[in-house]
């Protein structure tokens, strides 16, 4: 018996975060006869996914006839610069039509195509109009279908504002996981036959950032931890629009929806610069190639006043830009007292999705941890090198019900490892590293340890890398991790409510994802979709055959090439079939 | 002239009591009221509590009475006050601890109405459903609901009169709303209406309309149409009669 008072809950699939993977995967469990626990840090329905405005991207089509799930793999595959994980790019492909079908008889209400089929709204990088939406508010769409679906589904259980710090492990399995509630800090231990992660990336890690507090990367940092392998590491995405302007609204996300609805992008000449970038598909470019040539015109000195470029959509009528982008319409007149029917916006790239995260089987989820999977924007594989727009709110739907339903399995199947021996000393262990900082009033700062963090990154691992710069960044990282190790909670020694003592442990996760991030892009000695390096301007085909994994051993963190297993024929033929590009209709 | 700092005056304690504890905070342009908040956590006070998320108004967490006033703090420019402000926690519902309070009564709420009901054609067909935009276009007014319950504070039945355990207060009016009024859904929820919901409570005072960040009619476009549904079979007397005249059936009006 450990020495710590906590509470005991038992359940057969504990999933970690309530955003669209994690209620996703919590419904598919519970369909299949799981009990399930869903724990997330903050309230229902507040999850990162309420942020995601254009759509989800799935080759239903209802406005271009000519798509199809292979055009669809096609696009992910291409704007993933072929190291994403092929059979999860085809399951993606082939899969989300019927979840976007699915969330629409569980009540959610698209926007409709004149024959009152799904509209479809053209995309970054997508050949066709893929991406169903509700105005520039899909993600609030879906997480509220699904928070409604899964509370009104029998034997999901929801702890909010609870926060979990430890997998438990028994016979190298996870057998559960101990948490905190963040109320008053009392400690729960929760046993389980299998755990799903859903608990999203770790953008917190940036300074300029569309993340919020919540998005450290903690699931992530809790499967490495228990050895889960994690991959392409150093694939972090940055949106090329963020608001630049005023400073304290600076890195707030600009729906991609804009250019999808014809905004044009411009450097303070007035220029359309975009056609120097690329010719082709101009504004529409994958995500990686227009936040690059963003940032390269802030750095030749053609930027706008506050150091972003214009994003001009003033060209369409008024109606038609208060009913298409209803909450940028409002965001901007709110936040920066621009009316953007008459005025250009300030944009520049803001730290926005990690493609990287934690290693996983295509078709369950699981880790290779017995007993752990993992699903949404923490898991990795499908985006590849770069993630397309919409396709992240598809991933969710489509691996978080896959994981469910595979967890949901494992757990009855392994029903008796609930009552698996959890040695205590690892529990009394994890509970005295999290409660230390609480010990520590003279301790520094976990506020300000953050703020050096998201410095650092920024400065070593922004969009355009090189060695030197990078090799520094890990010399930093190790001071940082030494510093956290020994800070307080920022002076208050209550577990009351008490966001000091919170960020304290946030940020031992937040090290563990950049440590991998900077160790990962010193490996990858090539410039590949998001990951651009000023020293390595090219890509290099060896390495678009392999994908650097990240293992815990025991001299620290490790990073191996790991080679792509080859293609099957059926998809070669998928990818190199020639589309047609689809000119968009006059819709006004 | 512009603000070089402001005082900021933020409600600080748990149920057991509390005050008012001033801070100064450094202006920047552009700052919104969340800014100075979590400004004063990370260099004055860690264990303030406070909710939020997105800082883009889109979750609905950060919601607090910014000089008396229910507003999303992430949606408030200083620049709208002057140089001295003060936030308090939502009076509607139990305080946690300073910023944040207890609002899991509402998720029992939601829990209590009975969710999207497809007719069994509807659910049988393999084919995708047709709607049309302007038959969704109504209900899309009620989903944008971020859930931040500034409606819920704001009214009167909640506030002055903590009748929670009669009425469910205007965010699941908009809850109701929604799922009545969606082209597919064939469930007839008026007799949760007019019992446990207790729409009947609110006297159309229309705080909850004025307060809602999304702009959401709460009160003109959710509330009063639901009224004039349950009134229809529960307090028409022309339509009562009908009603008992017709033969016996599962009827919101005869139960």
């Amino acid at each position: 018996m450990s020495s710590a008072a906590y509470e005991t809950v038992e359940t057969d699939v504990l999933v970690l975060g309530a955003g669209g993977a994690g209620l996703r995967g919590a419904i598919a469990a519970a369909e299949a006869g799981a009990r399930v626990l869903v724990v997330c840090k903050s309230l229902l329905g507040k999850a990162h996914t309420v942020m995601a405005e254009g759509g989800v991207a799935a080759a239903m089509h209802n406005v271009a006839y000519q798509d199809s799930w292979e055009v669809h793999f096609a696009d992910t595959m291409k704007g993933g610069k072929l190291i994403n994980d092929w059979r999860m790019a085809e399951l993606h492909a082939k899969e989300s039509p019927d979840r976007v079908l699915e969330l629409e008889r569980w009540g959610a209400v698209f926007d409709r195509t004149w024959q009152g089929r799904i509209h479809q709204r053209p995309f970054g990088a997508h050949t066709y109009p893929r991406l169903a939406h509700i105005g520039d508010r899909t993600g609030l769409e879906l997480i509220r279908t699904l928070q409604d679906r899964a509370v009104h589904t029998n034997r999901v259980d929801v702890h909010m504002e609870t926060t979990v710090f430890k997998l438990l492990m028994a016979d190298g399995r996870v057998v559960g996981a101990l948490a905190y509630r963040r109320a008053d800090g009392s400690l729960l231990m929760y046993r389980c036959g299998a755990l799903l992660l859903a608990s999203g990336g770790a953008g917190k890690m940036y300074r300029v950032t569309s993340n919020s507090w919540e998005s450290t990367g903690d699931g992530t940092a809790l499967a490495y931890d228990a050895g889960a392998q994690l991959r392409d590491m150093e694939m972090v995405q940055f949106h090329p629009t963020g608001m630049v302007w005023p400073a304290g609204v600076r890195g707030l996300l600009i729906t991609e929806a804009v250019r999808g609805e014809g905004g044009v992008l411009r450097n303070k000449d007035g220029e359309r610069f975009m056609e120097r970038y690329d010719h082709e598909r101009m504004e529409l470019s994958s995500r990686d190639v227009v936040a690059r040539a963003i940032n390269s015109e802030v750095l030749a000195g053609r930027g706008s006043p506050h150091g972003g470029v214009f994003l001009d959509i003033t060209h369409r009528k008024p109606e038609f830009i208060k009913s298409k982008l209803p909450s940028m319409y409002e965001q901007f007149l709110k936040l920066a007292k621009v009316d953007i029917t008459k005025e250009p916006m300030e944009v520049a790239p803001t730290l926005h999705y990690m493609m990287a995260g934690v290693r996983v089987e295509p078709e369950t989820g699981a880790t290779n941890v017995a007993g752990l999977y993992a699903a949404g924007e923490l898991a990795a594989g499908l985006h590849g090198a770069n993630r397309l727009g919409g396709n992240s709110l598809s991933d969710l739907l489509v691996f978080g019900k896959r994981a469910g339903d595979a967890a949901a399995a494992d757990a009855l199947r392994n029903v008796k490892v609930e009552k698996a021996k959890v040695d205590p000393v690892q529990v009394d262990e994890a509970v005295a590293t999290l409660m230390a900082p609480l010990g520590r009033p003279g301790g520094e700062n976990p506020f300000k340890l953050q703020g050096e963090l998201q410095d650092l990154m920024s400065k070593h691992a922004p969009i355009v890398r090189d060695e030197p710069t990078l090799e520094a960044g890990l010399e930093a990282i190790k001071d940082l991790q030494d510093r956290a190790q020994t800070c307080g909670a920022g002076g208050s020694a209550t577990t009351a409510f008490n966001p000091g003592w919170h960020t304290a442990y946030d940020l031992r996760s937040m090290l563990v994802n950049a440590e991998a991030l900077l160790r990962s892009a010193v490996a990858r000695k090539e410039s590949r979709g998001a990951h651009a390096r000023s020293d390595f301007p090219k890509t290099d085909d060896q390495l678009g055959r392999v994908n650097f994994v990240v293992d815990k051993t025991a001299d620290g963190m490790q990073v191996t090439a790991k080679s792509i297993p080859p293609m099957p024929q059926h998809l070669v033929d998928a990818l190199s079939k020639s589309y047609a590009t689809y000119t968009p209709e006059e819709t006004e | 002239m512009e603000l070089t700092s402001l005082e900021l005056k933020i409600w600080r304690g748990d149920a057991k009591g509390g005050e008012l504890v001033s801070y100064r905070v450094p202006v920047r342009e552009g700052m919104v009221v969340l800014d100075a908040v979590l400004w004063v956590q990370a260099n004055m006070a860690s264990d303030l509590a406070v909710r939020w998320n997105c800082k883009a108004a889109k979750c609905g967490s950060c919601s607090a009475e910014i000089q008396g006033f229910p507003r999303l703090m992430c949606k408030t420019p200083i620049a709208d006050y002057g140089d001295q402000i003060t936030v308090q926690p939502m009076k509607a519902f139990p305080l946690i601890k300073d910023l944040v309070t207890d609002v899991s009564w509402n998720y029992e709420v939601n829990k209590q109405i009975p969710p999207f009901t497809p007719s069994e054609r509807d659910r049988a067909t393999s084919e995708p459903w047709r709607m049309q935009q302007k038959d969704v276009e109504r209900v899309m007014e009620f989903r944008k609901c971020i859930e931040c319950f500034l409606c819920q504070d704001v009214c009167h039945v909640l506030r002055n009169h903590d009748l929670k355990s009669v009425y469910y207060g205007p965010r699941f009016m908009v809850r109701i709303a929604s799922l009545e009024m969606h082209p597919k859904d064939v469930l007839d929820r008026r007799p949760l209406l007019k019992g446990q919901a207790g729409v009947g409570y609110c006297n159309i005072t229309k705080c909850c309309q004025e307060v809602c960040p999304e702009h959401i009619h709460i009160t003109d476009n959710a509330i009063i149409p639901l009224k004039e549904r349950m009134d229809d079979v529960y307090f028409d007397p022309i339509r009562w009669l009908i009603e008992r005249m017709k033969p016996r059936q599962k009827d919101p009006a005869s139960g």
